[in-house]
């Protein structure tokens, strides 16, 4: 059964069209990984699917249930973390959660009883207790999280969830996420970092200026992009096309040559054992070499190949440089 | 991280049928959202201080600064006069709180959350407004203990007294709501605070809180005397001291009924539209 199904949805912001008719379904159970640049529409998507915003165009359903025509329905079927930890920092972790509980219409002792359960399930039954105001970035992020179980969501929506956080944050916020996933919990995560929809996501949709550029799961966004790379870098920039010719026995495709850097990016089916057989190669043919180095895709490049800006030139380097980066060396 | 709870396996629970549309609800939800903000009060009791010390600084100011030069028609005692506009002046004051309130709660991204749920929407402003209510009868304790002390008497009947004291409240309440609007509608907390003051400063000076209108210019009288702050002033000052209050109570409750269904239909419209950015 899908739990979110949403189609051509449309939404203009004065000039700017946020959303162009974009078109997602979320099966039960899984994540879905929207992915995008800053701008890029996601937050709006996620605004319209939780009965924040209102849709020009298109529709949206969560369980079936149309989010336009019954909002509070829908309400009571999702959960939802923004990009702003969402607690009220004037009281406790304990409190924030008994106070959704609450709204969600639990008794005073089932909302009580369920505040506890999710104090010890994110961790934070000792610091339950204290005003949420004094927690760590990590722990209200998780508080917030917490938060949006409270009414036992069928599909939980978090957008940006690990945006801010320091690097051993973002990592516990993944194992959440990975924790919520194996229970059953079906997520809709919304994110500009590749490694984490990479990491967390079951299928990922890519969206750039409110329109839906690619979609499939992290393995078939990296096949199109044309899988691994084995990338030669020689002493001379002359000598790119005789190191080509000598390497075509071994690419699964045409290499790139790139004077500026003198090298040679060869895509291959496997890097595994590729390294040997391309030296002998160029050692066979006398071309000087200075270094041979493997690149396994990654969804950076997927997403540079999509949205026609540049692979980093050092794979591994991490997220982009900024997006009017305009270097066309690909 | 533990075992996750069994209810949270895949197959989505049957739901209570809490999401029915019901007054009943509605008083529910914004019971417990006043409530959020009660318990929050006592843990920010530096925000009480605050809402007392500006009454008490205007108390000595006009008391003891002004108050000598400052002759008005009926009242050989300058404090029975004063006394009234500044408890209006300050219940009134105390409705900023709302604004900055919500406005901090739509920058933190909780409105979102709100919204988010299957509550009655309505009960998010109402039980801010109730809970600011609150705020301001403390307020009023404190303020009744500063002007007693300052030798303010209550010369009227003890029926008068309250009915002044709900229709501050009444009044306070009203306005709440008009700050409720100008919580939602500017972007930052900061806007929501000068927002929320800057207008009530001439509304509360240009009126017969602190002087006799009459000695106003002639062009700012009129001005002055259709202020409604000035209906509401007279009226608690009148009940306050025992004297003839005529039409001025029902004309203050009139606004403060008015201006609160106005307020409470825009501000619930603006929230329904409103979102974090």
């Amino acid at each position: 059964m899908t739990a979110v199904v949403a189609e051509g949805l449309r939404k203009r912001f004065g000039s700017t069209e946020a959303l162009r008719g974009v078109d997602l379904e979320v099966p039960r159970s899984t994540v879905l990984g929207l992915l995008g640049p800053n701008g890029a529409g996601k937050t709006t998507a996620v605004r319209i699917l939780t009965t924040l915003l209102e849709p020009d165009g298109g529709r949206a359903e969560i369980d079936g249930i149309d989010v336009l025509a019954d909002p509070r329905e829908a309400r009571s079927r999702i959960g939802l973390t923004g990009q702003y930890a969402a607690v009220d920092e004037r009281l406790t972790g304990f409190e924030n959660l008994e106070h959704v509980g609450r709204l969600f219409h639990l008794g005073r002792r089932e909302a009580r009883t369920r505040a506890t359960e999710l104090l010890e399930r994110f961790d934070l039954t000792d610091a339950g207790g204290r005003v949420s105001g004094g927690y760590s970035g990590g722990m209200r992020r998780r508080l917030d999280i917490a938060m949006s179980l409270v009414g036992d969501p069928s599909v939980l929506f978090l957008d940006e969830p690990t945006t801010g956080l320091d690097p051993r944050s973002r990592i516990a916020v993944w194992e959440t996420i990975d924790e919520l996933t194996r229970s059953g919990t079906t997520t809709l995560l919304t994110t500009q970092y590749l490694d984490e929809a990479d990491r967390l996501a079951d299928q990922i949709v890519v969206i750039d200026h409110g329109l839906v550029i690619a979609r499939g799961t992290p393995a078939d966004l990296k096949a199109q992009v044309g899988g691994e790379q084995v990338i030669v870098t020689l002493a001379d920039a002359a000598e790119l096309d005789a190191a080509a010719g000598a390497l075509a026995p071994h690419a699964c495709g045409e290499p790139i040559a790139d004077g500026a850097t003198r090298s040679l990016r060869v895509p291959v089916e496997t890097v595994v054992g590729a390294v040997p057989g391309f030296v002998r190669a160029l050692d066979a043919a006398g071309v000087p070499v200075v270094d041979v180095t493997t690149h396994q895709v990654t969804l950076d490049d997927v997403f540079f190949a999509l949205t026609g800006r540049p692979v980093e030139p050092d794979p591994g380097d991490g997220p982009p440089t900024g997006p009017d980066t305009e270097d066309s060396s690909r | 991280m533990t075992t996750p709870s069994p209810a949270s396996a895949s197959t989505p629970r049957t739901r209570a049928p809490h999401v029915a549309h019901s007054p009943l609800l509605l008083v529910h939800d914004s019971w417990v959202e006043a409530i959020r903000h009660l318990r929050a009060m006592p843990r920010s009791p530096e925000l009480l201080v605050y809402a007392a010390v500006q009454p008490l600084m205007f108390v000595i100011l006009f008391v003891y600064v002004f108050g000598g030069a400052i002759v008005v028609p009926g009242y050989d005692d300058y404090r029975q006069f004063l006394i009234p506009g500044i408890f209006a002046q300050t219940v009134v004051f105390n409705s900023a709180f709302t604004g900055v309130g919500l406005a901090e709660d739509l920058t933190k991204g909780l409105v979102d959350r709100l919204r988010s749920l299957p509550i009655h929407q309505a009960s998010v402003l109402i039980g801010r407004t109730l809970s600011d209510a609150v705020r301001n009868v403390l307020t009023f304790v404190v303020m009744i203990g500063v002007a007693l002390l300052v030798g303010f008497r209550f010369e009227g009947t003890l029926p008068g007294a309250l009915a002044a004291t709900g229709l501050l409240l009444a009044f306070s309440y009203a306005f709440s709501w008009i700050q409720a609007w100008v919580g939602l509608s500017v972007k930052t907390v900061e806007a929501a605070n000068s927002g929320g003051f800057i207008w009530m400063f001439p509304l509360t000076f240009v009126s017969s809180a602190f002087v006799d209108p009459a000695s106003m210019p002639g062009w700012l009288q009129p001005v002055a005397e259709n202020n409604p702050f000035t209906t509401l002033t007279n009226a608690a000052r009148a009940l306050y001291n025992g004297r003839d209050a005529g039409s001025d109570p029902w004309i203050a409750l009139a606004w403060a009924v008015g201006i609160t269904v106005v307020f409470a239909v825009i501000a619930s419209r603006k929230f329904a539209a409103t979102s974090r950015r």
